[in-house]
């Protein structure tokens, strides 16, 4: 190998034209994707009646009109009708979406928060570590996930709030496996050990190198999940430990007006087609993600 | 950090960078003991160029790992000795303190510039990183030091490329990248790179060693090279020591190697170089008959000996002392290659 003749010689390599960075080049993957967008556009339509619902509503979700009880939809100025104390379903319905949105989110952070610490220690120190919170892990998972949560309502109480830890707690088992699964992978990956020898300590290592790396599958995790939380939040109330009435909670408002499923359709099933199409949103946004993140099944 | 307390130790200082002394290191494996690296003793003084030479599984990256400490515990362990830097004992030092060498005084470049780089950090920030963890500098200032730095890595458009992520860089600008990293320090001191140019082809390898040469002279850093090339060795080295099974075997200055080899693995690798005289015109390479000992199974005496010409009876019952035969020349055999002369 002679180095005389390559001293002088330039770098020649071609500069790669600019690519799309990570979060531009996932976008116009999603837009790509018409079942992910469609997910999207019906998760945004319900976050934004959900921030503004004060003004979206056409009446306060808490007014009875006595009068007014049992309204079909489309009489009277009341767009989806009343319940049976006449209140505005269509309000209830809106402010129930705030209700619903906060529990998705804040049961779905309570689960990625503690999985997350849990499975990237496991993953990252391995050994005993790894044994003892992974038996803890597979003991969580041998509950019926409802039947879990049911019990921690049970310990706390019944309360929206106590709901939400619930539905966390339970959910978190599966955020602490997809976590653990990624780190174990990335762990041996050289960059890390190139960090390593650049003098980077344990704990940056976990959350500022390695995490990162292990967000695509979490983030499909935590979509399809918020979906999930909605859902069992709805059975909580329905079964009478979440919220507590007069809450407009979509749970709730089904198991509060079963008995008028043959007389008053609308207040039955309303609610439950709010839940539907939210969770369907989410559902849908959660695996156009996961194909979108993963780089195996791009085109 | 570093502590200088006798006049001797400062002595030492000036001359000595990297002194290390019978080094141990095993591997302790569900099949038994692997004994990676022994007895070695090795040193590399200021601004010098050491290279490491021999085949895959010998412990020159183990070497290097004990270096940094970035042995894998377990199932590694140091059994013994010292690795003294600068007048420090590294193996003594304490976690935090041994975090701040690396990457400081003490950086590594590795063999694999595809997944050396965090896919998910563009390269500028993590090579700013570095000041950041080291000289605790702010973002902006840290991030216009790192496009310096790609400056003086020779690549082309600094600015722009230091936004780009590793991805989108080719396996040379990436271990340019890597190199740039390592020098993200106001003094280093040593830089081990780990068969830097191993994954590079041939081109790309000649202008990464010319740059690392470069380099050392500009910024008056020691280089542990590593690596398996005679060409390389014989294009950038100062000294070479050449390990076989775990042992250094011979370690000799470059020109005293290429010329007067004495251990007859050192001429076996040199005579498997292509542009060896010996292979002029000959339709096959030589090559070294027989394949490296499993470590395992290593019994008593010379890990050469099933492969050796000349291999005697005490070949197999001990292994040889370290022989030197001048200020800049020794070697462990019982029975040295003589015939001197350029096997090249």
């Amino acid at each position: 190998m002679s180095n005389n003749q390559t001293n002088n010689i330039i770098e020649e390599e071609l500069i790669p034209p600019a690519e799309p960075g990570f979060w531009k080049e996932s976008w116009y993957q999603l837009t790509r994707n018409r079942a992910a967008m469609a997910g999207l556009i019906v998760i945004a339509i319900f976050a934004l009646l959900a921030v503004f619902a004060p003004l979206a509503a056409p009446k306060d979700p808490l007014e009875q009109t006595i009068s007014a009880r049992m309204t079909a939809p489309f009489t009277d100025g009341y767009i989806l009708g009343t319940d049976d104390l006449g209140r505005d379903l269509l309000s209830r319905i809106i402010y129930g979406g705030r209700i619903s949105l906060i529990i998705g989110i804040v049961s779905v952070g309570i689960s990625l928060v503690t999985g997350t610490i849990l499975g990237m220690a496991a993953g990252y120190f391995g050994g005993w570590v790894d044994r003892i919170i992974m038996r803890i892990i597979d003991i969580m998972l041998a509950f019926p996930y409802i039947l879990l949560t049911i019990v921690i309502v049970a310990i706390l109480g019944p309360s929206l709030m106590n709901a939400m830890i619930a539905i966390g707690i339970s959910q978190m088992p599966r955020y602490a496996r997809v976590i653990r699964a990624s780190v174990i992978a990335e762990r041996e990956q050289d960059y890390v050990l190139a960090e390593r020898s650049l003098g980077t300590n344990n704990v940056e290592l976990m959350f500022r190198t390695i995490l990162p790396n292990t967000l695509a599958p979490t983030m499909v995790q935590a979509t399809l999940g918020v979906g999930e939380a909605i859902l069992s939040s709805a059975g909580l109330s329905f079964l009478g430990l979440g919220a507590q009435p007069p809450t407009p909670e979509w749970g709730l408002m089904i198991a509060s007006s079963k008995q008028f499923i043959t007389s008053a359709w609308w207040i039955v099933t309303l609610p439950g087609l709010a839940i539907l199409v939210t969770v369907l949103g989410f559902n849908l946004l959660g695996d156009g993600l996961r194909d979108i993140l993963d780089p195996r099944l791009r085109d | 950090m570093i502590e200088t307390t006798t006049k001797n130790e400062a002595a030492v200082r000036q001359e000595e960078l990297l002194g290390i002394d019978n080094l141990n290191v095993s591997f302790h494996t569900r099949r038994g003991v692997v004994k990676a690296v022994r007895n070695l003793r090795l040193n590399i003084k200021e601004g010098e160029t050491l290279a490491l030479v021999g085949e895959s599984g010998c412990g020159k990256s183990v070497t290097a790992h004990a270096i940094t400490r970035l042995v894998p515990m377990p199932p590694g362990v140091i059994e013994s000795g010292i690795i003294r830097f600068r007048g420090t004992d590294l193996l003594k030092l304490p976690d935090k303190e041994m975090r701040a060498l690396r990457g400081s005084k003490i950086s590594m470049i590795f063999q694999e510039p595809m997944t050396s780089l965090n896919p998910v950090f563009t390269v500028g920030s993590q090579i700013a990183e570095v000041f950041i963890t080291h000289e605790k500098l702010g973002k902006k200032e840290a991030f216009a030091k790192a496009v310096e730095l790609l400056d003086l890595v020779k690549i082309p458009d600094p600015g722009k490329r230091a936004l780009s992520y590793p991805h989108q860089l080719s396996g040379g600008m990436r271990q340019r990248v890597m190199i740039a990293m390592s020098l993200a320090s106001p003094e280093p001191g040593l830089m081990i790179a780990d068969e830097p140019t191993t994954a590079l082809d041939v081109t790309i390898q000649a202008q990464i060693l010319q740059l690392l040469t470069e380099l050392k002279a500009r910024v008056g850093m020691a280089l542990l090279l590593i690596t398996h090339d005679m060409g390389v060795v014989a294009e950038t080295a100062d000294r070479v020591a050449v390990m076989y099974a775990g042992h250094k075997v011979e370690e000799a200055a470059v020109e005293e190697l290429f010329a007067n080899p004495r251990h007859p693995y050192t001429l076996g690798l040199l005579k498997c170089q292509p542009s060896a005289p010996s292979n002029r015109g000959a339709n096959r390479l030589s090559s070294i008959e027989g394949s490296v000992p499993d470590l395992l199974t290593l019994k008593e005496g010379c890990p050469f000996a099933n492969r050796c010409e000349n291999v005697k009876k005490e070949c197999l019952s001990s292994f040889p002392e370290i022989t030197r035969i001048s200020e800049n020349h020794e070697f462990s055999c019982h029975n040295p290659v003589t015939g001197s002369g350029d096997p090249r």
